[in-house]
Protein backbone atom coordinates (compact mmCIF):
# COMPACT_ATOMS: atom_id res chain seq x y z
CA UNK A 1 0.00 0.00 0.00
CA UNK A 2 1.41 3.29 -1.03
CA UNK A 3 0.83 6.39 1.94
CA UNK A 4 0.28 9.88 0.22
CA UNK A 5 1.31 12.61 3.09
CA UNK A 6 0.30 16.13 2.52
CA UNK A 7 2.79 18.91 3.68
CA UNK A 8 2.42 22.31 4.06
CA UNK A 9 5.44 24.96 4.12
CA UNK A 10 4.07 27.82 7.09
CA UNK A 11 5.95 30.54 9.33
CA UNK A 12 7.11 28.39 12.20
CA UNK A 13 5.29 27.98 15.19
CA UNK A 14 8.16 30.05 17.46
CA UNK A 15 8.20 32.83 15.01
CA UNK A 16 6.13 36.07 16.43
CA UNK A 17 4.12 37.13 13.45
CA UNK A 18 3.81 41.07 12.39
CA UNK A 19 0.90 42.38 10.04
CA UNK A 20 1.73 44.09 7.27
CA UNK A 21 1.02 47.89 7.00
CA UNK A 22 -0.51 48.23 4.01
CA UNK A 23 -3.04 45.08 5.55
CA UNK A 24 -2.51 42.67 2.93
CA UNK A 25 -1.02 39.86 4.70
CA UNK A 26 1.94 39.20 7.66
CA UNK A 27 5.67 39.99 6.98
CA UNK A 28 6.91 37.09 5.38
CA UNK A 29 10.51 38.59 5.03
CA UNK A 30 13.13 37.56 7.05
CA UNK A 31 11.31 34.77 8.93
CA UNK A 32 11.86 31.15 9.41
CA UNK A 33 9.37 28.66 7.57
CA UNK A 34 9.48 24.98 8.34
CA UNK A 35 6.88 22.41 7.87
CA UNK A 36 3.25 22.43 9.62
CA UNK A 37 3.97 20.53 12.88
CA UNK A 38 0.67 18.62 12.40
CA UNK A 39 2.34 17.38 9.08
CA UNK A 40 5.22 16.30 10.64
CA UNK A 41 3.49 14.22 12.94
CA UNK A 42 1.16 13.11 9.75
CA UNK A 43 4.89 12.24 8.30
CA UNK A 44 5.76 9.89 11.10
CA UNK A 45 2.73 8.19 11.14
CA UNK A 46 3.48 7.16 7.71
CA UNK A 47 6.65 6.20 8.20
CA UNK A 48 5.85 4.01 11.40
CA UNK A 49 3.60 2.21 9.12
CA UNK A 50 5.92 1.48 6.58
CA UNK A 51 8.31 0.62 9.28
CA UNK A 52 5.69 -2.09 10.51
CA UNK A 53 5.59 -3.27 7.06
CA UNK A 54 2.01 -2.63 6.31
CA UNK A 55 2.91 0.15 3.78
CA UNK A 56 5.50 -0.04 1.03
CA UNK A 57 5.98 3.38 0.14
CA UNK A 58 5.21 6.95 1.63
CA UNK A 59 4.87 9.59 -0.84
CA UNK A 60 4.91 13.37 -0.23
CA UNK A 61 3.18 16.26 -1.34
CA UNK A 62 2.88 19.78 -1.42
CA UNK A 63 1.07 22.79 -2.82
CA UNK A 64 2.77 26.04 -2.61
CA UNK A 65 6.10 27.91 -4.62
CA UNK A 66 9.50 26.58 -5.20
CA UNK A 67 10.27 27.16 -1.95
CA UNK A 68 8.26 24.37 -0.71
CA UNK A 69 10.77 21.82 -2.07
CA UNK A 70 13.09 22.47 1.06
CA UNK A 71 9.63 21.25 3.47
CA UNK A 72 9.72 18.52 0.60
CA UNK A 73 12.94 17.70 1.34
CA UNK A 74 12.78 17.51 4.92
CA UNK A 75 10.31 15.02 4.71
CA UNK A 76 12.44 13.03 2.57
CA UNK A 77 15.14 13.48 5.08
CA UNK A 78 12.75 11.92 7.53
CA UNK A 79 12.27 9.27 5.73
CA UNK A 80 9.70 9.57 3.13
CA UNK A 81 10.65 8.09 -0.49
CA UNK A 82 9.68 10.47 -2.68
CA UNK A 83 8.29 13.82 -3.27
CA UNK A 84 5.77 15.45 -5.69
CA UNK A 85 5.33 19.50 -5.61
CA UNK A 86 2.05 21.30 -7.11
CA UNK A 87 3.97 24.54 -7.90
CA UNK A 88 2.63 27.77 -8.31
CA UNK A 89 4.26 30.73 -9.51
CA UNK A 90 5.84 33.10 -6.73
CA UNK A 91 3.13 35.78 -6.75
CA UNK A 92 0.41 34.07 -7.60
CA UNK A 93 -2.89 34.42 -4.59
CA UNK A 94 -2.07 31.95 -2.19
CA UNK A 95 -4.07 28.47 -2.48
CA UNK A 96 -6.82 27.91 -0.20
CA UNK A 97 -8.49 24.91 1.25
CA UNK A 98 -10.76 24.14 -1.36
CA UNK A 99 -8.05 24.21 -3.97
CA UNK A 100 -6.00 22.50 -2.22
CA UNK A 101 -8.16 19.39 -1.61
CA UNK A 102 -8.61 19.63 -5.34
CA UNK A 103 -5.10 19.31 -6.30
CA UNK A 104 -4.86 16.48 -3.76
CA UNK A 105 -7.95 14.76 -5.17
CA UNK A 106 -6.34 14.34 -8.47
CA UNK A 107 -2.67 13.16 -7.62
CA UNK A 108 -5.14 10.21 -5.22
CA UNK A 109 -6.35 9.51 -8.44
CA UNK A 110 -3.19 9.24 -10.03
CA UNK A 111 -1.48 7.16 -7.24
CA UNK A 112 -4.05 5.14 -5.85
CA UNK A 113 -2.64 5.28 -2.45
CA UNK A 114 -4.85 3.36 0.21
CA UNK A 115 -4.50 6.09 2.97
CA UNK A 116 -3.69 9.75 2.80
CA UNK A 117 -2.44 11.42 5.88
CA UNK A 118 -2.78 15.24 6.89
CA UNK A 119 -2.16 17.73 9.63
CA UNK A 120 -5.67 18.66 11.08
CA UNK A 121 -5.13 22.27 10.94
CA UNK A 122 -2.38 24.24 9.11
CA UNK A 123 -0.84 26.83 11.86
CA UNK A 124 -1.17 29.95 9.41
CA UNK A 125 -4.34 29.86 7.64
CA UNK A 126 -6.14 27.95 11.23
CA UNK A 127 -8.37 26.69 8.58
CA UNK A 128 -8.78 22.85 9.70
CA UNK A 129 -10.58 22.01 6.38
CA UNK A 130 -8.51 20.00 3.85
CA UNK A 131 -8.65 16.99 4.74
CA UNK A 132 -12.29 16.77 5.16
CA UNK A 133 -12.84 18.38 2.33
CA UNK A 134 -10.32 16.14 -0.27
CA UNK A 135 -12.59 12.72 1.93
CA UNK A 136 -15.80 14.13 0.76
CA UNK A 137 -13.93 14.97 -3.00
CA UNK A 138 -12.77 11.47 -2.94
CA UNK A 139 -15.89 10.14 -1.51
CA UNK A 140 -13.84 7.57 0.88
CA UNK A 141 -13.86 7.59 5.01
CA UNK A 142 -12.62 10.11 6.85
CA UNK A 143 -10.89 9.72 10.45
CA UNK A 144 -10.27 13.78 11.37
CA UNK A 145 -7.98 14.88 14.71
CA UNK A 146 -6.75 11.07 14.92
CA UNK A 147 -4.45 10.63 17.97
CA UNK A 148 -4.45 6.80 17.46
CA UNK A 149 -4.44 4.76 14.34
CA UNK A 150 -4.24 0.44 13.88
CA UNK A 151 -4.60 -0.96 10.80
CA UNK A 152 -6.41 -4.47 10.36
CA UNK A 153 -6.43 -5.83 6.78
CA UNK A 154 -8.43 -3.27 4.93
CA UNK A 155 -10.09 -1.38 7.82
CA UNK A 156 -8.28 0.81 9.85
CA UNK A 157 -9.51 1.67 13.99
CA UNK A 158 -9.17 5.49 14.62
CA UNK A 159 -9.17 7.12 17.73
CA UNK A 160 -10.53 11.06 17.47
CA UNK A 161 -9.79 13.78 20.15
CA UNK A 162 -13.44 15.31 20.63
CA UNK A 163 -14.60 18.11 22.51
CA UNK A 164 -16.15 15.47 25.21
CA UNK A 165 -13.22 13.00 25.01
CA UNK A 166 -12.98 10.75 22.40
CA UNK A 167 -14.49 8.42 19.76
CA UNK A 168 -13.40 5.27 17.78
CA UNK A 169 -14.29 4.56 14.32
CA UNK A 170 -13.85 1.64 11.89
CA UNK A 171 -12.68 2.92 8.18
CA UNK A 172 -12.27 0.99 5.43
CA UNK A 173 -9.28 2.35 2.91
CA UNK A 174 -8.57 3.62 1.34
CA UNK A 175 -9.13 6.62 3.69
CA UNK A 176 -8.50 10.22 4.59
CA UNK A 177 -6.94 10.63 8.23
CA UNK A 178 -5.95 14.05 9.73
CA UNK A 179 -3.27 13.89 12.35
CA UNK A 180 -3.78 15.57 15.73
CA UNK A 181 -0.99 16.34 18.38
CA UNK A 182 -1.24 13.10 20.29
CA UNK A 183 -0.91 10.98 17.47
CA UNK A 184 3.16 10.50 18.01
CA UNK A 185 6.31 12.20 18.86
CA UNK A 186 7.91 12.63 15.50
CA UNK A 187 11.68 11.90 15.04
CA UNK A 188 14.58 14.44 14.21
CA UNK A 189 15.96 14.21 10.74
CA UNK A 190 20.09 13.33 11.23
CA UNK A 191 22.53 14.81 8.41
CA UNK A 192 23.52 11.78 6.87
CA UNK A 193 19.60 12.02 5.98
CA UNK A 194 19.29 15.22 5.27
CA UNK A 195 22.24 14.48 2.71
CA UNK A 196 20.50 11.37 1.66
CA UNK A 197 17.26 13.32 0.72
CA UNK A 198 18.68 15.98 -1.61
CA UNK A 199 19.20 12.33 -3.77
CA UNK A 200 15.67 11.32 -3.61
CA UNK A 201 12.60 12.01 -6.63
CA UNK A 202 11.12 14.99 -5.92
CA UNK A 203 8.82 15.74 -8.92
CA UNK A 204 7.48 19.38 -9.94
CA UNK A 205 3.97 19.72 -11.82
CA UNK A 206 3.07 22.84 -12.45
CA UNK A 207 -0.73 23.37 -11.10
CA UNK A 208 -1.10 25.78 -14.33
CA UNK A 209 -0.89 21.94 -16.58
CA UNK A 210 -3.46 20.11 -14.08
CA UNK A 211 -6.46 21.91 -15.69
CA UNK A 212 -7.80 22.34 -11.81
CA UNK A 213 -9.08 25.78 -11.44
CA UNK A 214 -7.76 27.14 -8.38
CA UNK A 215 -8.95 31.16 -8.15
CA UNK A 216 -9.62 31.44 -4.62
CA UNK A 217 -13.50 32.04 -3.89
CA UNK A 218 -13.20 33.84 -1.08
CA UNK A 219 -11.35 37.35 -1.41
CA UNK A 220 -8.97 38.80 1.54
CA UNK A 221 -10.01 42.25 1.70
CA UNK A 222 -7.77 43.00 4.37
CA UNK A 223 -5.92 41.69 7.72
CA UNK A 224 -5.40 43.33 10.68
CA UNK A 225 -3.85 43.09 14.21
CA UNK A 226 -6.05 42.36 17.15
CA UNK A 227 -6.77 45.08 19.90
CA UNK A 228 -4.14 44.94 22.28
CA UNK A 229 -5.26 43.73 25.66
CA UNK A 230 -4.71 46.86 28.33
CA UNK A 231 -1.86 46.08 30.22
CA UNK A 232 -1.83 44.49 33.49
CA UNK A 233 -0.70 45.11 37.55
CA UNK A 234 1.31 42.55 39.26
CA UNK A 235 0.16 41.82 42.74
CA UNK A 236 2.32 41.33 45.63
CA UNK A 237 0.37 38.85 47.60
CA UNK A 238 -2.18 35.96 47.81
CA UNK A 239 -4.21 38.72 50.51
CA UNK A 240 -4.11 41.69 47.30
CA UNK A 241 -5.22 38.85 44.68
CA UNK A 242 -8.55 38.03 46.84
CA UNK A 243 -9.13 41.48 47.46
CA UNK A 244 -8.77 42.22 43.60
CA UNK A 245 -11.18 39.40 42.98
CA UNK A 246 -13.57 40.59 45.37
CA UNK A 247 -13.41 43.98 43.65
CA UNK A 248 -14.20 42.53 40.51
CA UNK A 249 -17.36 40.69 41.72
CA UNK A 250 -15.99 37.56 39.98
CA UNK A 251 -16.27 35.38 43.23
CA UNK A 252 -20.11 35.47 43.35
CA UNK B 1 -30.86 34.77 2.98
CA UNK B 2 -32.40 31.26 4.47
CA UNK B 3 -29.95 29.55 6.87
CA UNK B 4 -30.00 26.08 7.73
CA UNK B 5 -28.05 25.81 11.39
CA UNK B 6 -26.89 22.25 11.68
CA UNK B 7 -27.54 21.37 15.91
CA UNK B 8 -25.26 20.02 17.77
CA UNK B 9 -26.40 17.46 20.77
CA UNK B 10 -26.01 14.27 22.55
CA UNK B 11 -30.03 13.26 21.79
CA UNK B 12 -30.34 14.61 25.33
CA UNK B 13 -29.33 17.99 24.81
CA UNK B 14 -28.52 20.68 22.44
CA UNK B 15 -24.72 21.96 23.16
CA UNK B 16 -24.93 25.96 24.13
CA UNK B 17 -22.69 26.71 21.16
CA UNK B 18 -25.02 25.33 18.61
CA UNK B 19 -27.35 28.35 20.17
CA UNK B 20 -24.53 30.78 20.30
CA UNK B 21 -24.08 30.12 16.51
CA UNK B 22 -27.71 30.79 16.25
CA UNK B 23 -27.48 34.39 17.48
CA UNK B 24 -24.94 34.39 14.53
CA UNK B 25 -27.06 32.63 12.15
CA UNK B 26 -29.73 35.39 13.06
CA UNK B 27 -27.43 38.06 12.23
CA UNK B 28 -26.89 36.45 8.70
CA UNK B 29 -30.16 35.74 7.80
CA UNK B 30 -33.60 36.71 7.85
CA UNK B 31 -35.28 33.12 8.28
CA UNK B 32 -33.11 30.12 10.02
CA UNK B 33 -34.19 26.54 10.18
CA UNK B 34 -32.20 24.19 12.19
CA UNK B 35 -31.45 20.90 11.45
CA UNK B 36 -31.62 18.20 14.60
CA UNK B 37 -30.41 14.45 13.32
CA UNK B 38 -30.11 12.20 16.03
CA UNK B 39 -31.82 9.40 17.38
CA UNK B 40 -34.70 9.33 20.33
CA UNK B 41 -33.93 13.62 20.09
CA UNK B 42 -37.23 14.35 21.33
CA UNK B 43 -35.94 16.45 24.29
CA UNK B 44 -33.55 18.64 22.19
CA UNK B 45 -36.35 19.00 19.66
CA UNK B 46 -38.56 20.36 22.37
CA UNK B 47 -35.46 23.07 23.78
CA UNK B 48 -35.39 24.54 20.33
CA UNK B 49 -39.72 24.61 19.84
CA UNK B 50 -39.61 27.77 22.08
CA UNK B 51 -36.55 29.55 21.48
CA UNK B 52 -36.59 32.39 20.05
CA UNK B 53 -35.29 33.53 16.29
CA UNK B 54 -36.16 29.64 14.55
CA UNK B 55 -38.84 29.57 11.98
CA UNK B 56 -38.48 25.94 11.36
CA UNK B 57 -37.23 22.90 13.10
CA UNK B 58 -36.23 19.94 10.67
CA UNK B 59 -36.10 16.55 12.39
CA UNK B 60 -34.55 13.63 11.53
CA UNK B 61 -34.83 10.83 14.16
CA UNK B 62 -33.62 7.47 13.36
CA UNK B 63 -30.65 5.32 14.62
CA UNK B 64 -28.27 5.84 11.70
CA UNK B 65 -28.12 9.21 13.46
CA UNK B 66 -27.10 7.83 16.92
CA UNK B 67 -23.31 9.02 16.40
CA UNK B 68 -23.20 12.08 14.37
CA UNK B 69 -20.51 10.48 11.67
CA UNK B 70 -19.64 13.33 9.14
CA UNK B 71 -19.98 11.05 5.82
CA UNK B 72 -24.02 9.77 6.97
CA UNK B 73 -24.69 13.60 7.75
CA UNK B 74 -23.22 15.03 4.69
CA UNK B 75 -25.41 12.50 2.22
CA UNK B 76 -28.55 14.12 4.45
CA UNK B 77 -27.71 18.08 3.96
CA UNK B 78 -26.59 18.16 0.96
CA UNK B 79 -30.06 17.67 -0.87
CA UNK B 80 -31.18 20.15 1.69
CA UNK B 81 -28.84 22.48 1.03
CA UNK B 82 -29.83 24.27 -2.46
CA UNK B 83 -33.11 25.38 -0.57
CA UNK B 84 -30.72 27.86 1.24
CA UNK B 85 -28.36 30.71 1.41
CA UNK B 86 -26.22 29.74 4.12
CA UNK B 87 -25.30 26.57 6.09
CA UNK B 88 -23.66 26.73 9.15
CA UNK B 89 -22.53 24.95 12.36
CA UNK B 90 -20.50 25.97 15.04
CA UNK B 91 -17.06 25.77 14.89
CA UNK B 92 -16.42 22.60 17.45
CA UNK B 93 -14.64 19.62 16.40
CA UNK B 94 -17.98 18.32 15.47
CA UNK B 95 -18.71 21.71 13.21
CA UNK B 96 -14.94 21.19 11.90
CA UNK B 97 -15.43 17.82 11.29
CA UNK B 98 -18.76 17.77 9.49
CA UNK B 99 -18.84 21.63 7.63
CA UNK B 100 -15.56 21.70 4.87
CA UNK B 101 -16.59 18.02 3.62
CA UNK B 102 -20.09 19.54 2.63
CA UNK B 103 -18.75 22.95 1.41
CA UNK B 104 -16.55 21.03 -1.00
CA UNK B 105 -18.97 18.66 -2.13
CA UNK B 106 -20.95 21.98 -3.06
CA UNK B 107 -17.96 23.59 -4.89
CA UNK B 108 -17.72 26.45 -2.37
CA UNK B 109 -15.48 27.70 -0.28
CA UNK B 110 -15.83 27.25 3.65
CA UNK B 111 -15.46 30.00 5.87
CA UNK B 112 -14.13 28.94 9.73
CA UNK B 113 -14.08 30.43 13.18
CA UNK B 114 -16.16 32.85 12.23
CA UNK B 115 -16.01 35.77 14.97
CA UNK B 116 -17.66 38.93 13.26
CA UNK B 117 -20.42 39.08 9.98
CA UNK B 118 -20.08 41.81 8.49
CA UNK B 119 -22.48 41.77 5.21
CA UNK B 120 -24.34 39.17 3.98
CA UNK B 121 -20.90 38.08 2.45
CA UNK B 122 -17.99 39.59 4.16
CA UNK B 123 -16.61 37.65 7.32
CA UNK B 124 -13.79 38.32 9.94
CA UNK B 125 -12.06 35.60 11.16
CA UNK B 126 -8.74 35.14 13.13
CA UNK B 127 -5.59 33.28 11.40
CA UNK B 128 -1.85 32.87 13.06
CA UNK B 129 -3.31 31.57 16.39
CA UNK B 130 -5.57 34.74 16.71
CA UNK B 131 -2.10 37.37 16.09
CA UNK B 132 -3.77 38.65 13.07
CA UNK B 133 -7.72 38.97 11.97
CA UNK B 134 -8.41 38.28 8.23
CA UNK B 135 -11.54 39.94 6.57
CA UNK B 136 -12.64 38.01 3.58
CA UNK B 137 -15.75 37.90 0.51
CA UNK B 138 -16.83 35.27 -0.53
CA UNK B 139 -18.32 34.56 -3.96
CA UNK B 140 -19.89 31.62 -3.45
CA UNK B 141 -23.59 31.45 -3.78
CA UNK B 142 -23.83 29.39 -0.55
CA UNK B 143 -21.91 30.88 2.57
CA UNK B 144 -21.19 27.57 4.16
CA UNK B 145 -19.57 29.02 8.15
CA UNK B 146 -18.14 27.69 11.31
CA UNK B 147 -18.74 30.45 13.77
CA UNK B 148 -17.02 30.29 17.27
CA UNK B 149 -18.77 30.56 20.17
CA UNK B 150 -17.37 33.04 22.35
CA UNK B 151 -17.69 35.74 19.72
CA UNK B 152 -21.92 35.32 19.73
CA UNK B 153 -23.72 36.09 22.82
CA UNK B 154 -26.44 33.22 23.42
CA UNK B 155 -30.21 35.16 22.57
CA UNK B 156 -33.06 34.78 25.58
CA UNK B 157 -34.79 31.49 24.93
CA UNK B 158 -38.86 31.57 25.38
CA UNK B 159 -40.28 33.88 22.98
CA UNK B 160 -40.18 31.41 19.92
CA UNK B 161 -43.07 29.30 17.96
CA UNK B 162 -40.92 27.45 15.83
CA UNK B 163 -42.77 24.99 13.59
CA UNK B 164 -41.58 21.42 13.59
CA UNK B 165 -40.98 19.17 10.51
CA UNK B 166 -40.02 15.75 9.37
CA UNK B 167 -37.63 14.53 7.11
CA UNK B 168 -36.44 11.37 5.98
CA UNK B 169 -33.86 9.98 7.12
CA UNK B 170 -30.96 9.57 3.85
CA UNK B 171 -28.64 6.49 2.71
CA UNK B 172 -25.39 5.98 5.10
CA UNK B 173 -22.18 4.81 4.23
CA UNK B 174 -21.40 0.90 5.47
CA UNK B 175 -16.92 2.16 5.20
CA UNK B 176 -17.05 4.02 8.45
CA UNK B 177 -18.39 2.63 11.68
CA UNK B 178 -18.58 3.60 15.25
CA UNK B 179 -17.17 2.08 17.24
CA UNK B 180 -16.96 3.39 20.94
CA UNK B 181 -16.14 6.56 23.20
CA UNK B 182 -14.69 7.32 25.70
CA UNK B 183 -16.31 10.80 27.15
CA UNK B 184 -15.08 12.32 29.99
CA UNK B 185 -17.92 12.79 32.80
CA UNK B 186 -17.99 15.84 35.40
CA UNK B 187 -19.85 17.44 37.38
CA UNK B 188 -18.35 20.92 36.50
CA UNK B 189 -19.61 23.41 33.56
CA UNK B 190 -18.39 22.55 30.39
CA UNK B 191 -14.88 24.64 29.42
CA UNK B 192 -16.54 26.55 26.58
CA UNK B 193 -19.56 28.05 28.91
CA UNK B 194 -18.24 28.14 32.24
CA UNK B 195 -18.39 31.81 34.02
CA UNK B 196 -14.89 30.81 35.61
CA UNK B 197 -12.18 28.76 34.38
CA UNK B 198 -9.02 27.13 37.16
CA UNK B 199 -6.59 26.60 33.83
CA UNK B 200 -3.17 24.31 34.65
CA UNK B 201 -0.13 24.12 33.03
CA UNK B 202 3.32 21.89 33.32
CA UNK B 203 4.30 23.67 36.45
CA UNK B 204 1.37 21.49 37.58
CA UNK B 205 3.87 18.72 37.68
CA UNK B 206 1.62 15.53 38.35
CA UNK B 207 -1.72 14.22 37.87
CA UNK B 208 -2.20 14.28 41.69
CA UNK B 209 -1.23 17.79 41.72
CA UNK B 210 -4.13 18.62 39.29
CA UNK B 211 -6.94 17.74 42.26
CA UNK B 212 -5.52 20.85 43.72
CA UNK B 213 -6.75 22.78 40.85
CA UNK B 214 -9.67 20.72 41.09
CA UNK B 215 -10.89 21.72 44.45
CA UNK B 216 -10.02 25.28 43.61
CA UNK B 217 -12.45 24.90 40.84
CA UNK B 218 -15.16 23.40 42.90
CA UNK B 219 -15.30 25.99 45.11
CA UNK B 220 -15.81 28.40 42.52
CA UNK B 221 -18.12 26.52 40.30
CA UNK B 222 -15.50 26.57 38.07
CA UNK B 223 -14.18 24.63 35.24
CA UNK B 224 -10.82 23.15 34.32
CA UNK B 225 -8.81 23.52 31.88
CA UNK B 226 -4.93 22.78 31.12
CA UNK B 227 -2.19 23.66 28.73
CA UNK B 228 -1.19 21.28 25.81
CA UNK B 229 2.10 20.61 28.25
CA UNK B 230 -0.12 19.50 30.55
CA UNK B 231 -2.46 17.25 28.72
CA UNK B 232 0.42 15.44 27.04
CA UNK B 233 2.20 14.93 30.23
CA UNK B 234 -0.83 12.81 30.96
CA UNK B 235 -2.07 15.22 33.94
CA UNK B 236 -5.89 15.67 32.61
CA UNK B 237 -7.30 14.39 29.48
CA UNK B 238 -7.18 15.70 26.11
CA UNK B 239 -10.23 18.09 26.10
CA UNK B 240 -8.90 20.17 28.79
CA UNK B 241 -6.70 21.33 26.18
CA UNK B 242 -7.31 24.88 25.65
CA UNK B 243 -5.45 27.00 22.64
CA UNK B 244 -4.91 27.26 19.37
CA UNK B 245 -5.61 23.60 18.31
CA UNK B 246 -7.79 23.11 21.48
CA UNK B 247 -10.84 24.85 22.81
CA UNK B 248 -11.45 28.56 22.85
CA UNK B 249 -13.04 29.92 25.95
CA UNK B 250 -13.58 33.63 26.48
CA UNK B 251 -15.03 33.23 30.59
CA UNK B 252 -15.47 36.23 33.00
CA UNK B 253 -12.86 34.97 35.00
CA UNK B 254 -9.54 32.85 33.88
CA UNK B 255 -6.91 32.34 36.59
CA UNK B 256 -3.87 30.16 34.43
CA UNK B 257 -1.64 28.42 37.11
CA UNK B 258 2.27 27.24 36.40
CA UNK B 259 1.26 28.02 32.47
CA UNK B 260 4.19 29.82 30.60
CA UNK B 261 1.44 31.75 27.96
CA UNK B 262 2.86 30.19 24.79
CA UNK B 263 1.14 31.97 21.44
CA UNK B 264 -0.66 28.70 20.92
CA UNK B 265 -2.09 28.96 24.44
CA UNK B 266 -2.99 32.54 24.35
CA UNK B 267 -4.74 31.93 21.42
CA UNK B 268 -7.39 30.06 23.47
CA UNK B 269 -7.98 32.47 26.13
CA UNK B 270 -7.25 36.28 25.61
CA UNK B 271 -10.71 37.13 25.38
CA UNK B 272 -11.34 36.23 28.50
CA UNK B 273 -12.89 39.08 30.46
CA UNK B 274 -10.37 39.00 33.38
CA UNK B 275 -7.27 36.61 33.38
CA UNK B 276 -5.00 36.13 36.70
CA UNK B 277 -1.94 34.15 35.82
CA UNK B 278 -0.13 32.95 38.92
CA UNK B 279 3.69 31.90 37.70
CA UNK B 280 6.94 31.82 39.34
CA UNK B 281 8.56 33.37 36.55
CA UNK B 282 8.87 36.96 36.18
CA UNK B 283 9.19 36.83 32.54
CA UNK B 284 6.63 34.35 31.41
CA UNK B 285 4.61 35.98 28.65
CA UNK B 286 1.69 35.14 30.09
CA UNK B 287 2.04 38.08 32.39
CA UNK B 288 1.51 40.41 29.34
CA UNK B 289 -1.67 39.45 28.48
CA UNK B 290 -2.81 38.86 32.53
CA UNK B 291 -4.80 41.56 34.44
CA UNK B 292 -3.26 40.93 37.35
CA UNK B 293 0.19 38.69 37.73
CA UNK B 294 1.62 37.10 40.58
CA UNK B 295 4.81 35.79 40.70
CA UNK B 296 4.96 32.86 43.30
CA UNK B 297 5.24 29.24 43.70
CA UNK B 298 1.21 28.12 42.84
CA UNK B 299 1.80 25.38 45.96
CA UNK B 300 2.09 28.35 48.50
CA UNK B 301 -0.64 30.31 46.34
CA UNK B 302 -3.44 27.31 45.70
CA UNK B 303 -3.91 26.10 49.25
CA UNK B 304 -4.28 29.94 50.32
CA UNK B 305 -6.94 30.49 47.98
CA UNK B 306 -9.04 27.42 48.27
CA UNK B 307 -9.33 28.31 51.98
CA UNK B 308 -10.40 32.23 51.16
CA UNK B 309 -12.56 31.78 48.05
C1 LIG C 1 1.16 23.06 16.47
C2 LIG C 1 1.12 23.37 17.93
C3 LIG C 1 -0.10 23.55 18.53
C4 LIG C 1 -0.18 23.83 19.89
N1 LIG C 1 -1.39 24.00 20.45
C5 LIG C 1 -1.47 24.30 21.76
C6 LIG C 1 -2.74 24.52 22.39
O1 LIG C 1 -3.79 24.43 21.77
N2 LIG C 1 -2.74 24.82 23.71
C7 LIG C 1 -1.58 24.93 24.47
O2 LIG C 1 -1.66 25.21 25.67
N3 LIG C 1 -0.40 24.72 23.88
C8 LIG C 1 -0.31 24.40 22.57
N4 LIG C 1 0.92 24.18 22.02
C9 LIG C 1 2.11 24.10 22.91
C10 LIG C 1 2.70 25.44 23.30
O3 LIG C 1 3.60 25.86 22.29
C11 LIG C 1 3.47 25.30 24.64
O4 LIG C 1 4.46 24.32 24.50
C12 LIG C 1 2.58 24.93 25.81
O5 LIG C 1 1.45 25.78 25.87
C13 LIG C 1 3.37 25.04 27.10
O6 LIG C 1 2.59 24.60 28.19
P1 LIG C 1 2.92 25.12 29.65
O7 LIG C 1 2.81 26.59 29.70
O8 LIG C 1 2.07 24.35 30.60
O9 LIG C 1 4.42 24.60 29.88
P2 LIG C 1 5.75 25.42 29.99
O10 LIG C 1 5.95 26.30 28.83
O11 LIG C 1 6.81 24.43 30.32
O12 LIG C 1 5.52 26.37 31.24
C14 LIG C 1 5.42 25.94 32.55
C15 LIG C 1 5.36 27.19 33.41
O13 LIG C 1 5.12 26.83 34.76
C16 LIG C 1 5.88 27.69 35.60
N5 LIG C 1 6.05 26.97 36.87
C17 LIG C 1 6.71 25.80 37.08
N6 LIG C 1 6.60 25.44 38.37
C18 LIG C 1 5.89 26.41 39.00
C19 LIG C 1 5.47 26.61 40.33
N7 LIG C 1 5.73 25.72 41.30
N8 LIG C 1 4.75 27.72 40.61
C20 LIG C 1 4.46 28.64 39.65
N9 LIG C 1 4.83 28.48 38.37
C21 LIG C 1 5.54 27.39 38.05
C22 LIG C 1 7.16 27.94 34.85
O14 LIG C 1 7.75 29.16 35.27
C23 LIG C 1 6.66 28.01 33.39
O15 LIG C 1 6.36 29.33 33.01
C24 LIG C 1 1.01 23.92 20.66
C25 LIG C 1 2.24 23.77 20.03
C26 LIG C 1 2.31 23.49 18.69
C27 LIG C 1 3.64 23.33 18.04
N1 LIG D 1 -0.58 24.01 0.28
C1 LIG D 1 -0.66 22.78 0.85
N2 LIG D 1 0.10 21.77 0.38
C2 LIG D 1 0.04 20.53 0.93
N3 LIG D 1 -0.76 20.22 1.94
C3 LIG D 1 -1.54 21.18 2.45
C4 LIG D 1 -1.54 22.51 1.93
N4 LIG D 1 -2.44 23.23 2.64
C5 LIG D 1 -2.96 22.39 3.56
N5 LIG D 1 -2.43 21.16 3.45
C6 LIG D 1 -2.72 19.96 4.26
O1 LIG D 1 -3.99 20.10 4.85
C7 LIG D 1 -3.89 20.15 6.28
C8 LIG D 1 -4.95 21.07 6.83
O2 LIG D 1 -4.76 22.37 6.36
P1 LIG D 1 -5.84 23.54 6.51
O3 LIG D 1 -7.14 22.96 6.15
O4 LIG D 1 -5.38 24.62 5.59
O5 LIG D 1 -5.78 23.96 7.96
C9 LIG D 1 -2.45 20.55 6.54
O6 LIG D 1 -2.03 20.12 7.81
C10 LIG D 1 -1.73 19.83 5.41
O7 LIG D 1 -1.55 18.45 5.69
Amino acid sequence: MKVLVAVKRVIDYNVKIRVKLDQTGVVNEHVKFSINPFDEIAVEQALRLREAGVAEEVIVVSAGSLKSQETLRYALALGADRAILLEQEEDSESLQPLAVAKLLQQVAEQEQPGLILLGKQAIDDDSNQVGQMLAALLDWPQGCFASDLQLQDSSLQLTREIDGGLETLALDLPAVVTADLRLNRPRFAKLPDIMKAKKKPLQVIEIAQTGIDVTPHLKRLRVQAPPPRPPGVMLSSVDELLAKLGEEGVLQ
Amino acid sequence: MKILLIAEHDNQTIKPSTLNALTAAGQLGDAVDVLVAGCNCDNVVESLRSQAGIHQVRVVDDERYQHPLAENLQTLILPLAEEYDGLLAAATTFGKNLMPGLASRLDVAMIGDVVEILSVDTFVRPIYAGNALETVQSTDHIKVLTVRSTAFAIMEEGTGQAEVTVLPAASTSARVRFVGQQLSDSTRPELSVARVIVSGGRGLGSAENFALLEKLADKLGAAVGASRAAVDAGFVPNDYQVGQTGKIVAPDLYLAFGISGAIQHLAGMKESKLIVAVNQDPDAPIFQVADYGLVADLFDVLPELIEHC
